[in-house]
C-alpha cells in the first residue's frame, strides 16, 4: 500500500470528519441545551446545499453564491424552529423524533418536487480546482484542503465562543443544566433560538461547502445526519470538544476502513472475495467503534450532563 | 381488583371497564376476518393484498409496541429485524430451503443473536442515546443488506414462490396466506396480551414509570428489558417472513430507518401501550398511504404535514377516540 | 449491645468537583436501634442516603452491612440484602394500585418474576402479603385506588408500606415527615414507633419533636462532616450542635 495514497485517504478522512463535526457540533448542542432530538438536522445540511448550488449557478459566482445561501439557509433554519420545533421542546423524546421525522419527509419530497430527482452537480471554483503536491507526485485537490482548512478555522472559532465568551458560558451551562440556568434570570428563550440558528448556519454551511464535491440530491441529508449522531454518542452529548474529537475519528476510521479492509483482508482471501468481503464490512467499522465506545462509557467520552 | 395493563402515552391510568377495553380489539379481528369476503364486492386481489400487508406490519409495530408502550423503550431501529426475516426467507430460498418452519426457524435465531447482542450494549444507555444507538444499529444491518450482491444488493430478489409448508404450496392462494397470517398475528396478539400481565410484564410497566423505585425493590430492570427486546425482535422477523412471503420480493429498502419511522408512526397514531392500538395504526397508515399514493407520485409531502400535525395534536393516538364510541 | 454494628459507615467521601458532599463520614446504626441524622440544609444527607442505598457511589471508602461490604453492589443487590429506603421526593408508582405497588415489592421476594403467562395482578400469594402490609398502614380501604390518587399522606404511608414488604433488615428513612399535615405527621410517627426496635432505622428529618422522640441515637451532619454523635440528651447540651444548627431555643 503507498504510503502517498494513504496520506491521500488520512486528508480524506481528516476532510470527512470536520464536515461531520460542522453537523454534529449544531446537533449536540441543540441537544444538550434544550433536550431536543432533531432528526431533521441533516436537512439543514440537504438545504445548504441546496441553496449554494442554485444560487451559484444563478451568479456564476461561487463566493457570491455561498454568501446568498448562507443567510437565506440560516433564516429557513429559523423559520422551521419558529413553525413546528418551538412547539416541541416540551413534549417528550419520542414526539420530538416523530414529528422531526415528518419534517425530513416532507422536505425531502419537497426538494424532488422542486429541483428534482436527480442529482445536481456544480463545478468547484476555477481558482479553487487545481491540485497540491503533497508528496511525490502525488496531488491533492485545493478545494478539499479549503475545506478542511474551513472545518478547523470554525472548530477553533467555536472553541472560543464557547470557552471564552459569555455567551459560551451560557451555551456551557444550559447544556449542563438548562433549568437552571433559566432561573438564574437568562432569557432561556433567546438562548434557545441562538443555540438553534447558530447549529442551523453551521450545518448550512458544512452542506454549501460540501456541494461542489458531492452529489446534491434529496436525502443527501439521512446519511449524515445518522453519523453525526453516531459522532454524538461517541463524543457525549452536549460537548463541542467530544463531537470534534469523535468526527475526526469517524471520518478517519470510515475512511481509512474502506480503503485497508480489502488490502488487510487479501492476507487471508483472494483478492475478488477480500474486496467484496472489505467494501461489505468497512461501514461497520464505525458502528463496531460505537459499540465498543458506548460498552466503556455509556454517555460517551465527554458528556457535558452528569 | 384493579387489573391495570397499561396506560396510555399521556401516562394516565387506563382502567376503563371490561366490556369497553374488550370492544375495539374484538372488533378489530372481526372485521379483518370478514374483509375477504366483503373484498369480493370490489377487486379481492388488491384488497386482500393490501389488508395482508397491513396485517404483517401491524405485526411488526405490535412488537415495537412491546418495547415503546409497555417497555418505555423507544427503539428507532426495529425495521431491521423485519429485514432479517425477510432475507431468512430470501437467502434460505437462494439455497433451496424453503420450508416455512426452517426458515422460520433461522430468522428467530438471527434475530434473537441480534437482539441479544445490540440490545445489551444499547440497553445500557437511557433517552436520547438509546434512540440514536438504536438507529445506527439499524443502519448497520441495512447496510449489509445492501452490499449482499449476491443476493440482489440494492435492489433486492424476487422469490421463485411463496415459503412452504410440510413440502406443500399452500400458501400460494392468497385467501389462504391472509388467514394464516391473521392467525397468527391474533395468536402473537394473545401472547402479547399474556406477556404484559404477567410478573415479567409488570417489572417492565414498572420500571417504564419509575425505574428508580423498582431498583429499590430490588428489581434490576435492564435483565428485563434485554430480554423484551430479544422477545420483540423475534416477534417482528416473523413479520419479516411473512413480508417477504406477501410480496414474493425481499428487499434491503424494508430495513430502512425511514421503514424504522414508519413503525414508530403507527404504534403512537394507534396509541401506544394498548397492542391493538399499533395494529389499528398500521392499518389505517397502509390505508393512508394507498389514498394519498392515488392522488400524486409526491404523496410524501402531503404525509409529512400530517404526521406532524398528528404528534402536535392528536395525543394518546386513535385507540382512546375509538374507546370512547364503543359505549 | 456488643454485636458488630447492623450498618456501618467507613471513612465515606464523595466530592462534586470542589465541593466536598460527604466528609470522611463514619458512623453506624445498631440492630433494632433508631439512629437519626440531623443537620442544616445542604448538609448531604440525601446523597448520604443515595450512597448507603446504592443510587450514588462513594468517592472513596466503604459501607459495611451485617459485616459485609456491600460498597461495590448494585441497589437492587442490596434490597435483597435487607435495606429498604424511602425516598424525600414521593416515588410510588401512580398508574398502579396501592395494592400493586406493594405486590410488586413482594414479588421481587417471591421466586422468579421471568414468569411469563398468567395474571401478576391475580396472584393471590403477592396479593395477601400485600394486603396484610396495606393493612398495617391503615390503607387497606385504598387498596385499589391508583397510587397516583391517593392524598399526600396516603402516599407517604405507601412509601413505608413498599420499603417494608421487602423484608429489610435496615430502613433508611429520607424525611418521612416531609410536607405531611399535622395529622398526617402524627400518624407517621406512630408508625415508626411501631417499628422501633424491629428494625435497624436510619432516619433523616428535621422535624425536632418527632427526633428526639424516637431517635435511640443522633448524629449531626454540617457540610458533609458528621460534628457529633450521641443521645438526645448528649446532642442537646452539646455547645457545637447548637451552634451549627439547633441554636438555644430547641434545648
Amino acid at each position: 500500500m503507498p504510503l502517498s495514497l494513504l496520506i491521500v485517504q488520512m486528508l480524506n478522512g481528516l476532510q470527512f470528519g470536520l464536515i461531520l463535526f460542522l453537523i454534529a457540533a449544531g446537533l449536540t448542542l441543540v441537544f444538550g441545551v434544550m433536550d431536543f432530538i432533531n432528526l431533521a438536522h441533516g436537512v439543514l445540511y440537504m438545504v445548504g446545499a441546496y441553496f449554494a448550488a442554485t444560487f451559484i449557478a444563478l451568479t456564476d459566482n461561487f463566493l457570491l453564491g455561498l454568501l446568498i445561501a448562507l443567510p437565506l439557509a440560516l433564516a429557513f433554519g429559523i423559520l422551521l424552529e419558529v413553525l413546528v420545533f418551538r412547539k416541541l421542546y416540551e413534549r417528550d423524546h419520542l414526539d420530538q423524533v416523530l414529528a422531526t421525522f415528518g419534517v425530513i419527509i416532507t422536505l425531502n419530497e419537497g426538494a424532488k418536487i422542486i429541483w428534482g430527482a436527480s442529482p445536481i452537480s456544480i463545478a468547484v471554483p476555477e481558482a479553487l480546482s487545481g491540485s497540491v503536491e503533497i508528496m511525490g507526485g502525488i496531488g491533492y485537490p485545493v478545494y478539499r484542503l479549503v475545506i478542511i482548512a474551513a472545518g478547523l478555522l470554525v472548530g477553533l472559532l467555536l472553541y472560543v465562543l464557547v470557552s471564552h465568551t459569555r455567551v459560551g458560558m451560557l451555551v456551557r451551562a444550559g447544556a449542563s443544566n438548562a433549568p437552571m440556568v433559566s432561573a438564574l434570570g437568562v432569557n432561556i428563550k433567546l438562548l434557545f433560538t441562538f443555540v438553534f440558528g447558530f447549529g442551523a448556519m453551521l450545518a448550512g454551511f458544512a452542506g454549501a461547502m460540501v456541494a461542489p464535491i458531492l452529489a446534491v440530491e434529496p436525502g443527501m441529508g439521512d446519511n449524515v445526519l445518522i453519523l453525526a449522531f453516531v459522532v454524538i454518542v461517541i463524543g457525549g452529548i452536549g460537548s463541542i470538544r467530544g463531537a470534534f474529537i469523535a468526527a475526526l475519528l469517524i471520518g478517519l476510521v470510515d475512511t481509512l476502513g474502506r480503503t485497508l479492509a480489502p488490502f488487510l483482508l487479501m492476507a487471508v482471501l483472494d483478492p475478488a472475495a477480500a474486496s467484496q468481503t472489505g467494501r461489505a464490512l468497512a461501514p461497520m467499522l464505525i458502528y463496531l467503534l460505537m459499540a465498543a465506545t458506548l460498552f466503556i462509557r455509556p454517555a460517551g467520552l465527554f458528556p457535558a450532563r452528569r | 381488583m384493579t387489573d391495570t395493563t397499561g396506560t396510555t402515552s399521556t401516562g394516565r391510568p387506563v382502567t376503563p371497564p371490561r366490556i369497553r377495553r374488550l370492544a375495539v380489539p374484538v372488533a378489530l379481528f372481526a372485521v379483518l376476518a370478514i374483509t375477504p369476503w366483503l373484498a369480493t364486492f370490489g377487486t379481492e386481489s388488491f384488497v386482500l393484498s393490501l389488508v395482508t400487508r397491513a396485517m404483517v406490519l401491524a405485526l411488526a409495530a405490535m412488537s415495537l409496541d412491546l418495547l415503546i408502550g409497555y417497555g418505555g423503550l423507544v427503539s428507532f431501529g426495529h425495521a431491521a429485524f423485519l429485514g432479517i426475516g425477510a432475507y431468512a426467507v430470501g437467502i434460505a430460498s437462494a439455497h433451496g430451503v424453503d420450508d416455512v418452519f426452517v426458515q422460520f426457524g433461522l430468522a428467530a435465531a438471527a434475530a434473537a443473536l441480534f437482539a441479544l447482542v445490540t440490545g445489551a450494549i444499547s440497553l445500557r444507555t437511557r433517552g436520547v442515546y438509546f434512540i440514536m444507538i438504536t438507529l445506527a444499529f439499524g443502519q448497520m444491518l441495512y447496510f449489509l443488506a445492501t452490499s449482499l450482491a449476491a443476493y440482489g444488493g440494492d435492489d433486492g430478489m424476487t422469490l421463485a414462490g411463496r415459503s412452504r409448508v410440510f413440502g406443500v404450496g399452500l400458501l400460494e392462494d392468497d385467501r389462504v396466506f391472509y388467514f394464516a397470517v391473521l392467525a397468527i398475528l391474533l395468536g402473537f396478539y394473545l401472547l402479547c396480551r399474556t406477556l404484559v400481565a404477567s410478573r415479567f410484564g409488570r417489572v417492565l410497566r414498572g420500571a417504564r414509570d419509575n425505574a428508580v423505585r423498582m431498583q429499590a425493590i430490588g428489581f434490576q430492570p435492564y435483565r428485563f428489558q434485554l430480554v423484551l427486546y430479544v422477545i420483540a425482535g423475534v416477534i417482528a422477523a416473523t413479520a419479516g417472513i411473512l413480508l417477504a412471503n406477501t410480496s414474493e420480493y425481499v428487499s434491503p429498502a424494508s430495513m430502512s430507518w425511514q421503514r424504522s419511522g414508519d413503525l414508530i408512526f403507527m404504534v403512537v397514531l394507534g396509541g401506544a401501550g394498548s397492542l391493538h392500538g399499533a395494529i389499528i395504526g398500521a392499518v389505517v397508515f397502509l390505508l393512508l398511504e394507498e389514498i394519498l399514493a392515488g392522488y400524486t407520485e409526491h404523496w410524501h409531502v402531503i404525509f409529512g404535514p400530517l404526521l406532524i400535525l398528528s404528534v402536535l395534536y392528536l395525543r394518546g393516538g386513535l385507540t382512546p377516540l375509538l374507546e370512547r364510541f364503543a359505549r | 449491645m456488643s454485636a458488630a454494628p447492623l450498618l456501618r459507615l467507613d471513612h465515606l467521601k464523595k466530592s462534586y468537583g470542589a465541593l466536598a458532599v460527604t466528609d470522611d463520614v463514619t458512623l453506624d446504626v445498631r440492630a433494632g436501634e433508631l439512629h437519626a441524622v440531623i443537620g442544616p440544609n445542604g448538609a448531604g444527607k440525601t446523597t448520604l442516603v443515595h450512597q448507603i442505598s446504592g443510587l450514588a457511589s462513594p468517592d472513596s471508602g466503604r459501607i459495611l452491612f451485617d459485616g459485609d461490604d456491600v460498597t461495590g453492589l448494585t441497589m437492587a443487590e442490596r434490597v435483597h440484602r435487607g435495606i429498604a429506603r424511602s425516598f424525600q421526593i414521593t416515588s410510588v408508582l401512580p398508574a398502579f394500585s396501592a395494592l400493586e405497588n406493594v405486590a410488586l415489592a413482594v414479588q421481587a421476594r417471591s421466586g422468579t418474576s421471568f414468569r411469563f403467562l398468567g395474571s401478576a395482578a391475580r396472584e393471590a400469594d403477592l396479593n395477601t402479603p400485600a394486603l396484610a402490609i396495606l393493612g398495617r398502614f391503615d390503607l387497606a380501604g385504598r387498596a385499589d385506588v391508583p397510587a397516583g390518587l391517593l392524598s399526600y399522606g396516603e402516599k407517604r404511608q405507601l412509601e413505608l408500606a413498599i420499603a417494608l414488604a421487602t423484608e429489610p433488615r435496615l430502613l433508611l428513612l429520607d424525611e418521612p415527615l416531609a410536607g405531611t399535615s399535622h395529622e398526617e405527621s402524627a400518624r407517621v410517627i406512630e408508625t415508626l414507633r411501631g417499628l422501633k426496635g424491629r428494625y435497624g432505622i436510619l432516619l433523616i428529618e428535621h422535624d425536632m419533636d418527632a427526633v428526639f422522640a424516637l431517635a435511640d441515637r443522633i448524629s449531626v451532619l454540617v457540610y458533609g462532616r458528621v460534628i457529633a454523635t450521641g443521645t438526645a440528651a448528649e446532642i442537646r447540651a452539646n455547645p457545637e450542635v447548637r451552634a451549627a444548627y439547633l441554636g438555644e431555643e430547641a434545648a
